[in-house]
């Protein structure tokens, strides 16, 4: 079966690489690129934790071929930290205890940094509706709503100052 | 959870993917949002020797109004159906059928033709499409036809598509004044298919009656289930609690649910009902407030 | 609580932000499936459509034929080794991959190692196997009739299907008290097989070097040294040594007790890299994760509780049938094969109590994980909460009326109940009073009587628990023989820094946080400068690991004693320094000073400098401590939970309004960390109490062995939890805490069942069994005529 030479942009920076057409997107960025904080839960699509952005939407990246992402953007956890400084939303997990062993945690922090994109302040029904396609086993979840609502009262303190 | 190897291919016109198409028949399948083909893949179920993604051709998402018909675009993304302003206030029962496909994620990636062209009477389109009275348009080596929606869900995984045809278009005739829709779907969780859901379409005339309705079912058969004779019984009537009660009551006993663990098929059927029911009335009050 | 230590060092009581964040939150945690060693190679496994059938052919010429497969491993490869078979924690025995027959449907048959996963999932898929279908067995109680077919025919003796009788209490007492009883009620209650299904399933990195012979395996296990030292014994014959084995326990996506079994995939990886000598990599599917392992509770259980008209309860009596699969491989204390299920007394003053269990194999994977339940605690408390609310109905008494009437009360502790626990500390009124009170019951009352008469249905639960974590004593608590002790290691480095090392083994408890504040409480080293280290065998002290809710009783003990020992020699060098005797010292945290001289100090930091640089003649050097802590008792953390329950009519939908969990703990290391647990715990003791079941048909195909079907609950179906606290210290504790990582798992699955039959007990509802799905709620209805 044919291989295929694919060039994803991931985190502004091109990567590209051959793959077997069905190598999954996750794999690809595991295994290929060895970024490998994107974590892999289940195989029915489901969980979420394998929650990556493609082209700025969240996506479950293990539902995604890498051969799809070709030409395209992909933003990983790894990508939310910027010139050594924490984006909001991974401060918000932190100052406010939304995670515990960690697994589902870089799914949740690009669904919420999705959301805070495209709903600066969010309710905490919009909130719990924009991760319902993540799972979590620790939390309970309570505390990733504070984790989003802590991001979202930061940034839009941080736009103010700035302003 | 690893698909068994299988050749891709891009094609960045409509052409070049007919031609892909008709050159691997039966060993190709299209690959659109690939939300329901991929999983069924990864399991080594449903799959194909080729995949063909349209995703590539320009042209095949937009939502617009055009001459009285809703057009969609085959490749439309769920997400975008959730947000569109014109879908809101046209056509609330696909915003309400769109937000409760899958979970937000999927909804990213899935399409409606997807949705559609599936053939799965447990995916939340199917339904709403036929209380819409829609058309789908499909894109072949012989050119582009019309199918009236009724004519498109044929057997459970099977509709009207030939195996070198793309569903290209959607048109729903825009609803005249006076009117709404609602979905109403009981599911175990978020994510998961129907335990039963009701799509309704109805347009009330002045005082009040009912003109025109719409009501199908989700996964209440092999195919999706539309409720002729509770449309029937409805039109001409005042929708009053008990003309909604037994055209709900028609629209459960049109239901042929299998049992899984989603319930069996009393309880399947009942809920039909209840849902009905519960999607008359918003759909109603929606039409009153139009 | 009020703190007795600054936010700088950070000691108990402050909700301190986790320590280990910084890598999680980057995606730079590293799972077992993040290991990539040079050479490594994957491995897949085969596994069995059939529930019971016997092997007639494994066909592997296609599988090797795939480019990329190097090997295919049968039962017959590891027979040569003597490793086809392997004990379980329970002293039974268990297949690691079949020669003769399989004996539950998606079990191990064989396994493909591979250059990598794709391909091996290519070659699993290769693999060709006959089987001849055998009769099944699913139903325990068929299991133990007469004639049922015998399953375990590897076990020489054996004549049928039944594993072990347990019982605890006095029968004769009991049963006198119920023939004298005023009152009785009696309820079958079954809590079917549920799954961990933590979001990281269960996998390995195996790693055999030959030139060495040493054996290094990565692992998602919650009980590092324990997997050490049974490597050791089981496949010691094949060159393994327990010097030159390292288990080393990564980060960890979540245990819950799902992790401590040695599974065959494990066993399985590390024979191939002992065969192949390359690193092997072994990580299930969820589905295989689903069908296989992980696996918790089913046991049908008939309670019976007896009284006085007037609701003073007098004895209680509970049988049970327990359906273990085809295997005893539960994850119990040896002496203890149906856990600490003789908890099942709770909060209430029973006088007598009599209570049994026999355990039957049936053709299912092996189950009885202890999944955040201590050890069987969530079916003791389910039952007892359970025939109370029976109990209050027959009487038509008020459920909290009547737990608090038959609460064990404050001043009787420690109190010695009917089946031989000595609960440490408890103060049951207190916490249901806080939590009626907090949650406004009596105008919830009033409310549900006003929505009854219309029509509505809305219900009230309540679930007074009594816990039993910390396992245990040594005279009492053994895995394996292995006795259940834990240990803490801590050494001062000369600046005044820590490395504290445990033998537990955190899987998101926040351990790197939590004793590094009890060190800074102990001995006022900013929690900052404590790294704490847990799940490498070759550097941790010895321990059991972590699971049971038995960190902070017993490691977190060790840690506190090891402090103290490193004060004590702390003050001998503060007295050195001070030119002072040790008699004239006092300490505040952080320093030694002269009494009545405070200025005349020495602090932590400056001593233990001088440790290293200028310690008393005749002084070992150094400043560090181990303790092995072997807890005096168990803790017995308990609380009390409100419910409150809409239920619609149209559909049966169970929806919860609000959920009101008081929790007592005794005190409390760091606030926000034991609310993540009871948040989390709240959410796994709905999941089953709504939503998780796997069952099996009568062929033993399983259903709910994909998360299609095994309903964990998202953001969507969770309720906004709301938590307080009351705070009773355990009196034996080394610093008063209890442990709670799985009291709200326990305590919450009976609150909302109460809950959901308070909402029909008008109507004559006594009892509904978990799951409580929508579609059981309305056959009710049904029956009932109230449905929409």
């Amino acid at each position: 079966m044919a291989k295929h030479t694919i060039k994803v942009k991931v985190q502004g920076a091109e990567r590209q690489a051959e793959v077997e057409s069905r190598l999954l997107l996750v794999h690809f960025l595991r295994e290929v690129l060895g970024m490998t904080g994107t974590h892999i839960g289940c195989d029915t699509t489901h969980c979420g934790a394998c929650t990556v952005l493609l082209d700025g939407q969240p996506v479950k990246s293990c539902t995604v071929l890498a051969v799809q992402a070709d030409g395209r953007e992909v933003m990983t956890v790894e990508g939310l930290e910027q010139d050594g400084k924490l984006h909001p939303i991974q401060e918000g997990f932190w100052q406010e205890h939304g995670l515990q062993c960690g697994f589902c945690t870089p799914g949740m922090l690009m669904t919420g940094y999705a959301l805070l994109e495209r709903n600066a302040d969010p309710s905490e029904a919009e909130i719990r509706q924009a991760i319902s396609g993540n799972l979590c086993r620790c939390t309970g979840y309570v505390n990733i709503v504070k984790a989003v609502q802590h991001a979202a009262a930061a940034a839009k303190q941080r736009r103010t100052t700035a302003a | 959870m690893i698909p068994a190897a299988f050749d891709y291919h891009a094609p960045r016109t409509l052409d070049e993917a007919l031609a892909l198409l008709a050159e691997h028949g039966d060993d190709a399948k299209v690959l659109s949002g690939g939300q329901s083909l991929l999983p069924l893949m990864k399991l080594r179920l449903g799959g194909a020797g080729h995949l063909v993604d349209i995703g590539r051709i320009p042209g095949l998402e937009y939502i617009r109004e055009e001459g009285g018909v809703v057009r969609i675009g085959g490749r439309t993304r769920e997400a975008e159906l959730e947000r569109s302003a014109l879908i809101h206030a046209k056509l609330p029962l696909l915003a309400d059928t769109a937000a409760v496909i899958a979970d937000p994620l999927v909804r990213n990636l899935a399409t409606v033709g997807g949705n559609l062209a599936h053939g799965d009477p447990a995916n939340d389109h199917p339904a709403a499409m036929l209380a819409l009275r829609a058309e789908v348009v499909a894109a072949g080596p012989k050119g582009t036809r019309t199918i009236p929606i009724d004519d498109f869900f044929v057997g459970l995984f099977t509709t009207a598509l030939d195996a070198g045809e793309i569903l290209t278009e959607i048109r729903i005739p825009l609803p005249p004044p006076g009117s709404g829709g609602a979905y109403e779907k009981l599911e175990r969780k978020v994510g998961d298919f129907a335990t039963a859901a009701a799509a309704v379409q109805v347009t009330l005339g002045v005082g009040g009656t009912v003109e025109k309705a719409g009501i199908a079912l989700t996964n209440a058969g092999p195919t999706p289930v539309r409720a002729a004779e509770a449309e029937r019984y409805l039109v001409g009537k005042q929708p009053s609690d008990e003309v909604i009660a037994e055209a709900a009551r028609l629209a459960g006993a049109a239901a042929a649910p299998s049992a899984d663990r989603r319930g069996k098929v009393e309880y399947k059927r009942e809920m039909a009902r209840v849902l009905t029911a519960r999607a008359l009335r918003r759909a109603i009050q929606r039409a009153k407030e139009h | 609580m009020t703190l007795k230590t600054t936010a700088e060092v950070c000691g108990m009581g402050h909700s301190m932000k986790r320590k280990e964040d910084p890598r999680f939150i980057r995606g730079q945690g590293h799972y077992v499936d993040d290991v990539k060693l040079p050479g490594m190679v994957h491995l897949d496994i085969v596994r069995s459509p059939y529930a019971h059938a016997k092997i007639t052919a494994i066909h592997t010429e296609k599988a090797l034929a795939i480019p990329g497969v190097l090997a295919v491993i049968t039962g017959k490869t590891l027979e040569q080794f003597n490793l086809h078979w392997m004990p379980t924690l329970m002293s039974d025995t268990q297949m690691v991959l079949p020669v003769e027959k399989v004996m539950y449907q998606a079990q191990e048959v064989a396994a493909v190692i591979a250059t990598d996963r794709y391909i091996a999932a290519d070659g699993v898929e290769a693999v060709e196997v006959e089987y001849e279908p055998l009769p099944v067995v699913v139903d325990p109680f068929k299991a133990l009739e007469p004639g049922a077919p015998v399953l375990r025919t590897d076990k020489k003796d054996k004549k049928d299907n039944h594993i072990f009788h347990w019982e605890a209490g006095d029968r004769a007492g009991t049963d006198r008290a119920f023939a004298e009883a005023e009152v009785k009620v009696k309820q079958d209650i079954y809590i079917p097989r549920i799954h961990v299904a933590s979001i990281e399933t269960c996998g390995c990195v195996a790693d055999f070097d030959r030139a060495m012979g040493h054996l290094t395996v990565y692992m998602t296990t919650q009980a590092p040294h324990a997997i050490r030292t049974v490597f050791a014994l089981v496949a010691g014959h094949v060159g393994l040594s327990e010097e030159k084995i390292r288990i080393v326990s990564p980060d960890i996506g979540g245990g819950f007790g799902g992790k401590v079994p040695v599974y065959p995939g494990y066993v399985i990886a590390v024979a191939a890299s002992v065969v192949l000598g390359k690193p092997v990599k072994w990580i299930e599917d969820r589905m295989e994760n689903l069908q296989a392992d992980s696996f918790a509770r089913d046991y049908h259980m008939t309670a019976e509780l007896a009284a006085k008209r007037d609701g003073t309860m007098t004895a209680l009596r509970i049988k049970t049938l327990a359906d273990h699969g085809y295997a005893d491989a539960a994850a119990n204390p040896s002496k203890f094969p149906a856990g600490l299920f003789s908890i099942c007394t709770g909060s209430y003053d029973l006088r007598h109590a009599f209570t049994e269990v026999d355990a039957a194999y049936t053709n299912k994977p092996p189950g009885g994980i202890a999944y955040r339940c201590s050890f069987r605690v969530t079916e003791a408390v389910h039952a007892i909460e359970r025939i109370t609310d029976v109990l209050a109905q027959e009487l038509e008494m008020d459920p909290a009326a009547l737990r608090l009437k038959n609460f064990i009360q404050p001043e009787q502790f420690p109190y010695q109940s009917a089946l031989g626990w000595e609960y440490d500390s408890g103060n049951y009124p207190a916490a249901l009073e806080l939590a009626m009170k907090t949650i406004g019951y009596d105008e919830l009352r009033r409310e549900q009587a006003e929505k009854r008469r219309r029509g509505e249905l809305m219900g009230i639960g309540i679930s007074s628990f009594t816990e039993i974590v910390g396992a245990g004593p040594s005279k009492q608590f053994d895995i394996l023989g292995i006795k259940m002790f834990d240990s803490a290691e801590l050494r001062v480095h000369p600046t005044g820094k820590v490395i504290a090392r445990f033998g537990t083994k955190s899987q998101g408890q926040g351990h790197e946080t939590t004793y590094a504040q009890i060190v800074a409480e102990e001995l006022g080293i900013p929690a900052a400068h404590v790294q704490v280290e847990e799940g490498d065998t070759d550097t941790a002290p010895y321990g059991l690991g972590t699971y049971a809710s038995r960190s902070t009783p017993t490691s977190g003990a060790a840690c506190a004693v090891a402090a103290r020992k490193i004060r004590e020699k702390a003050k001998k060098i503060a007295a050195y320094l001070l030119e002072a005797s040790e008699e004239d010292l006092e300490w505040e945290t952080g320093k030694f000073f002269v009494k009545g001289a405070p200025q005349k100090a020495k602090t932590i930091q400056e001593i233990a400098f001088a440790a290293y640089t200028n310690h008393p003649p005749g002084m070992e050097a150094g400043l560090e401590a181990v303790d092995y802590y072997d807890p005096p008792n168990l803790t017995f953390p308990f609380g009390s939970y409100i419910c409150v329950v809409d239920i619609d009519r149209g559909t049966g939908a169970v929806k919860i309004r609000r959920f009101l969990a008081v929790d007592d703990c005794g005190n409390i290391i760091n606030p926000m960390i034991v609310d993540g647990q009871i948040h989390g715990g709240l959410t796994m003791g709905m999941a089953p109490a709504l939503l998780e079941e796997i069952s099996y048909d009568e062929n033993g195909n399983i259903s709910g062995g994909s998360f299609m079907d095994y309903l964990l609950p998202t953001a969507m179906e969770t309720p906004s939890w709301e938590t307080a606290k009351t705070v009773t210290p355990s009196p034996h504790h080394p610093f008063g805490a209890k442990g709670v990582g799985e009291s709200a798992t326990v305590g919450a699955p009976p609150a909302i069942v109460n809950a959901v039959v308070d909402a029909l007990a008008h109507l004559g509802v006594r009892h509904i069994d978990i799951p409580i799905t929508p579609e059981k709620v309305w056959d009710i209805l049904k029956a009932k005529g109230v449905a929409e």
